[in-house]
């Protein structure tokens, strides 16, 4: 059963295991575990980013492709579910329009992207990707009448994803396990499940026999061509898949905010950040991106918190503390990425794979 | 001649400013194994790889069992049933020898008798099915190579210096595995060096020097002359 749920593509190593399975049940019991608006949020974000890293190494890991505008198709499938709830009204089906009109508009723009430089070079491509990217970009800023600019749009989401909606009041008394069943709640399995359901189907791809093409043709373009697989049409479908899941993330992430801006959605820094979660999990695994993904979320949200308290329980020795203030956590993170790539150069997922 | 499975006319085939192939013309005969000899560096390579479709003829035409494939995209030359095994075998690393070999069969799932056969051929692909192709020996990755061609049956095997590189027991298991293909009535275009394994193997024989052909014939008769070995060549090929 589990097998069948994974595809096949079992962690194969005991510690990645467990340390998978630690992940998935911190996130599945989140709410519980950890309750509180930050927590829950980091939960959230983990969930999303996720899908997010997993489909961007379809790309980069399975099908070596470097592509830059992987936010934008994020910001698509947010801008998507932000226009149509603020255009439709609040509602699941303004949410469900949203979410497929911005995987249909993020796979065709990948397509066309995919047809007209996919055919040379990868590393054309790459450059399109990054023009492309930066033109969206600027263009949602400037249109700001129907994209909010550089503000953004808040809009509603339905009723039953919103704090103010409470339920189980007969059964429950309104709480469970101390934490109050709400809409908020709510809203986190929507976004947890969404990403769990992605993720298992980013799985199942990258072990179908169109995911072995995909590695094959990374590997040596010209052998698969020879073998008689048409390299254009696999590197292009990966692209438009990848770019729909990608919105598809982005949407939950938007349903999850009830706001979209370029800042959390289009930025090239979420772009970079996805590249080193990728890098930092390990390439060509889709546990990789689960890895990467928490691990990197965690650090952002908590690593200023943590060098804070250490910085108080250090304050008695003599530069210590200065080095550990709160505010040169950007330092650390940067430490910390560049002792992971120099120890782990196939990610952690690829150590761990090789040491078991 | 109606039974050439591949007839090169005249091709010629430039890589960047070199003009490799000056006009190469070539017949292979349906149900036989052909050679493809000649010192290094003649364009051997880049015959085979002209006729998959790598590298482009500039001038000439290629007709693959009775069709023009020359300005043909590689991806449909294969699905027209050619196998070829490259000179760097470019196996899949990443990928275990059975997901090399499910590729390979392009047409559908393996068939499982022509599979005993190439396990029966090549033990070692028995042995390590399950495990990454990039953990196999230098030997053991010619196998797959050559098997991933021979998992379906094609119409016409190009196969580019199957032997170079390997242990002696590695190459009689080759030759052996070659011979089979051989007896099975397969056509195969040949570039060999090891000219033991080519006279061994060879129906027919076509020479090449400076990017064209210059001799063409029975192996049997290259095999036996030793004068037109030193004058085709330029060395005896006995004394490898």
């Amino acid at each position: 059963m589990i097998r069948s749920l994974l595809s096949g593509d079992t962690p194969r190593s005991l510690p990645l295991a467990l340390l998978l399975g630690g992940i998935l049940i911190c996130l599945a019991l989140a709410p519980f575990l950890f309750p509180g608006v930050r927590t829950v949020d980091t939960a959230a974000r983990i969930c999303v980013f996720i899908v997010l890293v997993a489909s961007y190494d379809l790309l980069l890991g399975y099908g070596g492709i470097v592509s830059f505008a992987h936010t934008m198709f994020f910001g698509i499938g947010a801008y998507g579910v932000a226009l149509a709830s603020t255009h439709m009204g609040r509602g699941f089906d303004a949410i469900a329009f949203g979410a497929v009109a911005g995987a249909l508009l993020a796979a065709a723009l990948a397509l066309v992207i995919g047809l007209f430089s996919l055919r040379v070079r990868a590393i054309f491509f790459a450059m399109i990707t990054l023009a492309v990217a930066s033109a969206v970009a600027v263009l949602v800023s400037q249109l700001s009448g129907l994209t909010g600019g550089e503000d953004g749009l808040t809009f509603k989401t339905p009723r039953e994803l919103g704090p103010a909606f409470k339920f189980g009041k007969e059964a429950f008394d309104g709480t469970l396990f101390g934490v109050k069943l709400n809409g908020k709640l709510l809203a986190y399995y929507f976004v947890f499940l969404g990403a769990l359901v992605l993720f298992l189907g980013l799985l199942r791809v990258v072990n179908s026999p169109f995911g072995r093409v995909l590695q094959a043709i990374r590997e040596n373009d010209f052998r698969a061509e020879a073998i008689g697989y048409r390299v254009v049409y696999y590197r292009v479908a990966a692209t438009c898949l990848s770019a729909a899941i990608a919105a598809l993330a982005g949407s939950l992430y938007a349903v999850w905010l009830r706001y979209v801006g370029p800042d959390t959605s289009l930025s090239m820094e979420i772009m970079i950040d996805i590249l080193l979660m990728v890098v930092i999990g390990g390439m060509g695994t889709m546990y990789g991106a689960v890895i990467g993904a928490t691990l990197f979320v965690l650090a952002q949200n908590y690593l200023q918190n943590l060098m804070g308290a250490a910085a108080e329980l250090t304050s008695a020795l003599p530069l210590l503390p200065e080095l550990l203030n709160a505010d040169r956590w950007l330092l650390w993170l940067g430490v910390l990425f560049i002792l992971s790539v120099y120890f782990f150069p196939t990610g952690i997922v690829g150590r761990l794979r090789n040491s078991g | 001649m109606s039974d050439a499975i591949l007839k090169l006319e005249g091709v010629y085939t430039n890589i960047a400013q070199y003009h490799i192939l000056q006009g190469v013309d070539l017949e292979v005969p349906r149900g036989a194994v052909t050679m493809l000899l000649g010192r290094n560096g003649v364009g051997k390579t880049t015959t085979l790889r002209t006729v998959i479709g790598h590298w482009r003829a500039h001038q000439g035409k290629i007709l693959f069992d009775g069709e023009d494939i020359t300005k043909m995209p590689t991806p449909a030359i294969a699905r027209m049933g050619l196998g070829f095994v490259p000179e760097d075998m470019g196996i899949f690393a990443d990928l275990t020898v059975e997901e090399n070999m499910v590729l390979a069969a392009a047409s559908g799932p393996i068939n499982s008798a022509r599979l005993d056969w190439i396990f029966a051929a090549f033990p070692p692909l028995k042995t390590f099915w399950k495990s990454d192709a990039g953990t196999l020996s230098g030997g053991q990755k010619q196998m797959l190579s050559i098997a991933r061609a021979m998992v379906e049956e094609r119409k016409l095997y190009l196969i580019d210096e199957p032997t170079k590189g390997l242990a002696p027991a590695i190459i009689s298991t080759m030759a052996r595995a070659l011979k089979d293909l051989k007896d099975q009535g397969a056509s195969v275009l040949l570039v060999e060096q090891n000219f033991a394994v080519a006279k061994a193997l060879g129906d027919s024989a076509n020479v090449m020097d400076d990017g064209r052909m210059i001799w063409s014939g029975q192996m049997q008769e290259l095999a036996t002359d030793a004068a037109l070995q030193e004058r085709l060549m330029g060395l005896s090929l006995e004394a490898h």
